[in-house]
């Protein structure tokens, strides 16, 4: 049984459809690249799968059970397995790194802050920020204060990790501590879903490819059918354009 | 002018007017501190409930809207006479006294609301965002991650609207709350000098914002540290 399954899946803002019709499933220990051109729906279906956009239409079944996103219950129990990491990092600015790390362990699942503190100084450690625990994000870089929210994301034992553009905001010299960290989380066995424009990294560590377009899953497969052998136009196109440079 | 304040100073100090110009004074503190308090905690909990998505509260936010956008439009006499009038016509027989405090207390509110609205705002979406994803519930995120971030914004005019709020409280004369421009006024016509009447008059409303306009710094300091890199 796959661990997510996408049904028929729409979103729209507002008046506009942003997701058309979206079905994969993801098995366990998956690395899900999503890829595409902007504004094709790629972070709009991570905030579905999240809950900060209730979808229009189509289900979502984790472990085989239907989300019901209107269901508070549901919703926090689908939270409390799956955590999202943002373009913009989104730290809790009133708050150190150590804090930023340990709230939701704390205040959220009450776990002792004596244990959060200590799981949090491993996350830390380990994303090599731990010299920075009481720095507040606006003294870090780009960089470093990703790694922060990428360890927030890990302090809460998520089963499946959404990483939204994680990179793009990033100076290309800093890119890679982040993609470091991210090699890191892959080896762990977590599902990640991971939208990227950094494709030879996507290559390297995907398990699966889906490309997007306007909203719609054009073609899937494993990175090496979707970049050296791509089936359908519209992925050749985009494939021919990011690998002529 | 001297000559005339330092001859009568001490008729004017003496027991009768100063008690007179105490109570006067402590009419304009409760007044004061009634809308800044009060109308602090009922101004942040509509802004609250305000910001909440539960369709069940929607008529009561709709009422909300109303009530702060009239209140903050209404000349403060004119809300004084209605709240003065309402009162008549239910019967209520209370003192003018509650009626100012009635009417200060909707008023700071309105004004608040406003202030408090505009301050939770002032946080990035993505606090909430970020904070929804981790299960935080509505109250946690304002306690923990929206609110320490808007003192900021809401401290300066909270402080600045308390300060002009203190003298407005002068208006509740003009029903006959006898309070510190209404007692200027009596000893005033009594035939004390005006500079001497009202300059004492004066001191007691500086002594009345200074401290809060210092209480105000103190929470900026404590509440929104300005954090140098």
């Amino acid at each position: 049984m796959p661990q997510l399954e996408l049904v028929n899946l729409r979103a729209n803002y507002g008046d506009v459809a942003v997701l058309e019709r979206i079905s994969f499933s993801v098995e366990k220990g998956e690395i899900i690249s999503l890829i595409g051109p902007s504004g094709s729906g790629k972070s709009t279906l991570l905030r579905v799968l999240v809950g900060l956009l209730p979808p229009a239409a189509g289900s979502i079944r984790l472990d085989g059970q239907e989300i019901d996103y209107r269901n508070k219950v549901v919703l926090r129990q689908l939270r409390s397995r799956m955590a999202i990491v943002f373009q913009q990092f989104n730290l809790f600015q009133n708050m150190t790194v150590l804090a930023n790390v340990t709230i939701a362990p704390i205040k959220v699942k009450g776990q002792a802050p004596v244990e959060a503190e200590a799981y949090a100084r491993q996350l830390l450690e380990r994303v090599g920020l731990g010299n920075k625990l009481n720095a507040y994000p606006d003294q870090l870089s780009g960089g470093q204060q990703q790694r922060v929210a990428i360890a927030r994301a890990l302090a809460l034992k998520p089963e499946i990790v959404l990483l939204d553009e994680v990179t793009s905001a990033l100076d290309p010299e800093l890119v890679n501590e982040v993609l470091d960290v991210i090699r890191l989380l892959a080896a762990d066995g977590m599902t990640i879903f991971f939208v990227s424009h950094e494709m030879a990294f996507v290559r390297e560590v995907s398990s699966k490819v889906i490309f997007m377009a306007d909203g719609n899953v054009v073609e899937s497969g494993t990175p090496a059918q979707i970049f050296d052998a791509p089936q359908q136009p519209r992925t050749q196109e985009f494939v021919s354009k990011i690998l002529r440079h | 002018m001297l000559q005339q304040i330092i001859d009568q100073a001490p008729r004017f100090f003496g027991y009768y007017n100063v008690l007179f110009l105490l109570q006067a004074f402590a009419a304009t503190f409760l007044l004061s501190l009634a809308g800044c308090v009060l109308g602090f905690a009922l101004g942040f909990l509509l802004a609250v409930t305000r910001r909440t998505a539960d369709w069940r509260l929607a008529p009561a936010r709709g009422l909300m809207v109303v009530f702060t956008e009239a209140f903050r439009r209404i000349p403060f006499l004119v809300t004084l006479m209605l709240v003065f009038f309402a009162f008549q016509a239910l019967k209520f027989d209370v003192s003018m006294f509650t009626i100012a405090l009635f009417s200060v207390c909707l008023i700071a509110t309105a004004f608040i609301t406003e202030i408090v609205r505009a301050g939770l705002d002032s946080v990035h979406r993505n606090q909430w965002d970020a904070a929804a994803a981790m299960n935080f519930t509505y109250i946690e995120t304002l306690r923990y991650i929206v609110v320490p971030q808007a003192w900021k914004v809401m401290l300066p005019p909270a402080f600045s609207f308390f300060v002009l709020f203190i003298k407005d409280t002068a208006l509740a004369s003009q029903i006959g709350v006898v309070e510190l421009t209404f007692a200027g006024k009596v000893l005033a016509n009594k035939g004390f000098p005006a500079a001497l009447t009202f300059g004492t008059v004066l001191i007691l409303y500086f002594l009345l914002s200074w401290p809060l306009a210092r209480f105000g710094r103190w929470m900026e300091v404590k509440l929104a540290p300005t954090r140098t890199r």
